[in-house]
């Protein structure tokens, strides 16, 4: 399509975010050199930059993963991606420490090889997965999707996965399947603090199955072009980009297809605050503070005022039906 | 016996008595609020530096806060009177980090909208309470200086003084609070333990005092079996 709609998730508020003027002063060059008719040698080079440039960034010291870019509409957002290393030292991984700093210095003693995800419950080919087959079940895409943490601030972060239906079709769900479990990592020999009181161990969380199956979801082995650091969820993890943060559990171990809503460990721990659904919604605050705007990790200054927050996160577009005609404010 | 602790306690006197002891405490107390523009100015907050900064004043506040309790106590334990010197100079600095927590609040997480502010205490408790801290510790530093000793009449400054007790308490509640929903709860034992024993000492010899008064004027009673 050439006009772009919010469907793709095309969402830039301010139009100096499309083109960096780098990139848009260097056009005007090229149409000089092509006046001046030295374009052929002189472009070829700048095609050749502009090739790199669309290539994944490896920032980080994770083996290489690469994905194509997603055809998912919305799973490519024109929004300037955060720093690698914010994505990587600021993270709400509770199992290695509550604060945020902590994943990152504690995280190393994970294990993310070997690794098995088991899949189970309601499904007719019950099955488990070693980490290398789970990889190559389907194509590797590179999405681009916006994380809004309950807590009040975002990121964009460039993902690698699929989506997880693929994983879904495959081990063919029966009928009576209506909820979806993700079951994650709780090894206290490498993960410090799982016993903390903080919350119910393992942490789980859960999706209904229409939710599970949105071509959004996203089952993720990498960010940035290489494999997930450990602190971010490795070796794979769930991202849900339309709902909090906190939704998208780290480190599956198991996923288990049920006929009852799952108890997630949020919910658990504090049922007026943290609901099933969790989707992201501006006009649904947390009983102990707005959730009507959030700051942009690494983006918006010291000084400037904090972002609106979109409903949905801005995937009211691809995702607002699945949700038709339900009280969002009290499926919170 | 005497000789090591008294030539002890007259060299920490002499030391506490310098006439550099204050300008270098001043100093000293001014390193984190240096260290916190260093580190804005040079992007090494981390990823949040708004979040650090509301944090780390906090943590500052509560820190001072502790060390002006302590200075009564250290002085009396230690009977080294000089320390009295540096009580008002670090009960002024927990007004002065406690305004930066405040403009940092203020600042960065609600760019200074004062119906957003108005809504979020009341939306937030916690913020209500540190708030009230705040509002209760500003008489306590207008009122710092001699010449407002002299107008209140050292009983009445007292009096008013004694209002750093409910403010602590506020502080800790407030500190709570804010770690509540994530259970994270050991910082805080930390500074309401602290806090604990410097009150806990005050009301022991409080006791004490009260004690000794009873029976110094009751004749019956002699201080031993008092």
């Amino acid at each position: 399509m050439l006009i772009k709609s919010s469907r793709d998730g095309f969402i830039h508020p301010a139009s100096s975010e499309i083109t960096p003027p780098a990139l848009y002063r260097d056009r005007r060059a090229i149409l000089k050199l092509m006046a001046s008719g030295v374009a052929g040698p002189v472009l070829a080079s700048w095609a050749s930059r502009e090739a790199f440039a669309q290539q994944a960034q490896r920032p980080g010291k994770g083996a290489a993963l690469a994905g194509a870019k997603s055809n998912v509409p919305g799973a490519m957002t024109m929004e300037k991606v955060t720093e690698y290393k914010d994505a990587t030292t600021y993270n709400n991984f509770y199992e290695f420490g509550t604060d945020k700093a902590d994943p990152a210095k504690n995280a190393h003693t994970l294990k993310a090889t070997p690794w098995a995800v088991e899949v189970d419950g309601l499904v007719k080919k019950p099955a488990r997965f070693a980490l290398e087959d789970l990889l190559k079940l389907s194509a590797q895409e590179e999405r681009i999707y916006r994380l809004r943490c309950v807590e009040g601030w975002s990121m964009v972060i460039p993902w690698v996965g699929y989506s997880m239906s693929k994983l879904i079709e495959k081990v063919e769900p029966l009928g009576s399947a209506r909820f979806v479990e993700f079951i994650t990592q709780a090894d206290p020999k490498t993960m410090p603090f799982v016993g903390s009181r903080v919350l119910d161990w393992p942490y789980v969380e859960g999706l209904r199955m229409d939710e599970a199956m949105h071509p959004l979801t996203l089952l993720s082995f990498g960010m940035y072009g290489e494999v997930l650091p450990n602190q971010n969820g490795a070796p794979v993890r769930l991202v849900v980009p339309w709902k909090y943060g906190f939704k998208s559990g780290k480190s599956l171990v198991r996923i288990r297809f049920t006929d009852a809503e799952p108890k997630t460990a949020w919910n658990k721990a504090a049922a007026n605050e943290y609901g099933f659904y969790s989707n992201v919604n501006p006009n649904v605050d947390h009983p102990r503070w707005s959730q009507a705007t959030e700051r942009r990790i690494g983006e918006d200054g010291l000084f400037a005022k904090k972002r609106k927050t979109l409903v949905f996160n801005g995937y009211e577009p691809q995702v607002g039906q699945l949700y038709a005609g339900m009280d969002l404010k009290k499926n919170f | 016996m005497l000789p090591a602790r008294a030539t002890q306690r007259a060299a920490a006197a002499s030391l506490f008595l310098h006439p550099a002891a204050k300008p270098i405490l001043f100093a000293l107390a001014l390193v984190p609020f240096a260290w916190l523009v260093y580190g804005a100015a040079t992007d090494n907050l981390g990823a949040n530096p708004a979040e650090y900064l509301s944090r780390a004043t906090g943590d500052w506040t509560l820190r001072f806060l502790c060390l002006t309790l302590a200075v009564t106590p250290m002085r009396v334990v230690t009977v080294t009177p000089a320390l009295a010197r540096f009580r008002r100079m670090l009960g002024l600095f927990v007004y002065f980090y406690v305004l930066l927590h405040l403009l940092s609040y203020s600042w960065f997480d609600m760019g200074f909208d004062p119906g957003e502010i108005a809504r979020d205490i009341a939306k937030r408790p916690f913020i209500l309470v540190g708030f009230t801290a705040f509002l209760l510790l500003t008489p306590l530093a207008a009122t710092s200086f001699n010449r407002a000793v002299k107008a209140l009449g050292a009983r009445r400054w007292q009096m008013l003084h004694k209002l750093v007790y409910v403010i602590a308490g506020l502080g800790i509640l407030h500190f709570f609070w804010m770690r509540a929903g994530k259970r994270n709860f050991a910082e805080v034992a930390v500074y309401a333990s602290i806090l604990a024993v410097l009150l806990g000492w005050r009301v022991a010899q409080a006791l004490v005092k009260r004690r000794a008064a009873r029976s110094a004027s009751d004749p019956r009673r002699s201080p031993v079996h008092g």
